[in-house]
């Protein structure tokens, strides 16, 4: 296991804030801001960015942990684990974390991790599909994403991808719900402002599957998704649909060049 | 007309104000139309009765109800977080009329159409309302009431 960390690219900003100076533009942020881009972390108090900082502090590598042991387990009817075809998973899930979700020709649209991880199942293993926000599949999608940490989101927009992107900034800047809000309402237009007791961030996705103090467990994106969706009261959509996973693109492409987090700590 | 039989009707709908009446569930009251002013004011009560300005006070706490102090500063010291997202509304009585202030909590889009501010009293126009919300407005007309008396009192 990797333990490698973000943090001392960030030190400069750490000093910053413990020096009691609010968060401002000028913070440096080292690599968890790129031009106008800043992860979640940024805004993030000091001390749930320390637990973020220490991979032995940090809850969520237990689920990374269990993904590494998941990898080698061998599963369903072909006799084989993720290990048998994938093998060393620093080497060959170098890049996934970074460039899903991805269009997927069979299928004929856009694939996130979940699912990628869940078509081997049940077709390179002939096995069952983990369910969404099962212990298995988000310590999975956690293990694989922690193998690109550290590397800048760099997802594909163009090609047989820019319709679903499209369809993804469509869905970012619609009103919605009773409150009749966007997500490009609190993300974008409020960045940074307190809405009550709670600082809006650009909502970026850089960080999931993400260990939520709130929770007090490790969520997937798409859970993210519903909850913001309903505190709109709106209806959410069901995680893993074609909806949430072409806003997926959209965010990660919003979020382009900021480091691969996973697993990060949120409030 | 069914709003004359209902007898909730206090207002007639004119000019390029609201065009319909929404029958809004069981458990929802019925939504009572209302007239606007050159776009600028609700000069009447909507239920024809004046607010209670200490309910209103209750009612821009709430944050399943009103939830003003989400975006926007009061003199409510007690609460500990106050929004930062509009303005500050702590003399909002000195620069509006209670029409406007009530046009302003009803439909703020009708001022601005992109503002961030919901509506609290409009509940048609919405995409993907949650089941329990379709059709219903985020305040009741009372408590429309209640907070536009609250508002007239900060000077
Ligand atoms: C029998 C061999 C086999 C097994 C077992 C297997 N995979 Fe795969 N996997 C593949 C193949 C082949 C591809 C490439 C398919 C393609 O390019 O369309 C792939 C692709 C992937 C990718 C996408 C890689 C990329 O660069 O886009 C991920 C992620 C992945 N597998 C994860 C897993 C995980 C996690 C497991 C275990 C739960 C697993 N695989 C088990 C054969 C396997
Ligand atoms: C009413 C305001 C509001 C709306 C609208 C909203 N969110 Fe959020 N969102 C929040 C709050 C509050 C948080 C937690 C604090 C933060 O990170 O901003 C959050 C967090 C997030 C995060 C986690 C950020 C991180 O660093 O872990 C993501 C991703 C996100 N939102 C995406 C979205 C998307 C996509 C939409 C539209 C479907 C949306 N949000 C709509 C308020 C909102
Ligand atoms: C989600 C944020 C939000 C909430 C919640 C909210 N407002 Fe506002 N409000 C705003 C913004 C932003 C403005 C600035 C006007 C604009 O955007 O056009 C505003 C403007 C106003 C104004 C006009 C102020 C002026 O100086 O012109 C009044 C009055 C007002 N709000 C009252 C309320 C009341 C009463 C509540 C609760 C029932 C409330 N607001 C809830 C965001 C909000």
């Amino acid at each position: 296991m990797r333990r490698t960390v973000l943090a001392a690219v960030a030190a400069s900003g750490l000093i910053v804030m413990l020096a009691g100076t609010a968060l401002t533009e000028e913070s440096n942020w080292g690599a968890y801001q790129v031009n106008d881009k800043r992860s979640g972390y940024t805004y993030a108090a000091a001390e749930t960015r320390a637990i973020q900082d220490d991979d032995f502090e940090n809850p969520a590598m237990l689920w990374v942990d269990t993904g590494g042991e998941l990898w080698n387990t061998v599963e369903g009817e072909a006799g084989k684990a993720c290990a048998s075809c994938h093998e060393d998973a620093a080497e060959t899930m170098a890049e996934v974390g970074a460039t899903y979700p991805v269009y997927y020709e069979p299928r004929g649209k856009l694939i996130n991790i979940e699912q990628r991880i869940n078509l081997c199942r049940t077709e390179n293993m002939k096995a069952k599909a983990w369910k969404w926000e099962s212990r298995e599949l988000l310590s999975m999608t956690a293990f694989v994403r922690n193998q690109a940490r550290g590397k800048p989101v760099a997802v594909k927009i163009d090609g047989p991808a820019a319709p679903f992107y499209e369809k993804g900034k469509e869905f970012y800047n619609q009103r919605r719900g009773q409150l009749d809000m966007a997500c490009k309402s609190c993300h974008e237009d409020n960045a940074g402002n307190m809405i009550r007791a709670n600082l809006l961030s650009q909502g970026q996705s850089n960080g999931f599957p993400t260990y939520r103090l709130k929770w007090q467990k490790v969520g997937s994106l798409h859970r993210r998704f519903r909850g913001c969706n309903k505190q709109v009261r709106a209806t959410p959509y069901k995680a893993g649909s074609d909806e949430y996973v072409n806003l997926e693109l959209f965010l990660a492409n919003r979020g382009q060049g900021l480091p691969v987090e996973t697993p990060a700590v949120r409030n | 007309m069914a709003w004359q039989s209902l007898g909730v009707v206090r207002a007639l709908i004119c000019g390029a104000g609201i065009a319909a009446l929404f029958a809004t569930g069981a458990a929802a009251e019925e939504f009572i139309a209302f007239k606007i002013d050159n776009n600028e004011s609700i000069a009447n009560s909507l239920t024809g009765k004046p607010g209670d300005p200490a309910r209103g006070r209750e009612v821009a706490i709430n944050r399943k109800q009103g939830n003003c102090l989400a975006c926007h500063k009061l003199p409510i010291p007690e609460q500990p977080f106050h929004g930062e997202i509009g303005p500050d509304l702590s003399m909002i009585g000195d620069t509006y009329s209670a029409g406007e202030l009530r046009l302003r909590v009803v439909n703020p889009k009708i001022v601005n159409p992109d503002t961030f501010m919901p509506a609290f009293y409009r509940p048609y126009g919405l995409h993907r309302v949650m089941k329990n919300f379709q059709g219903k407005t985020i305040l009741t007309a009372q408590q429309v009431e209640d907070v536009v008396a609250y508002l007239t009192t900060l000077k």
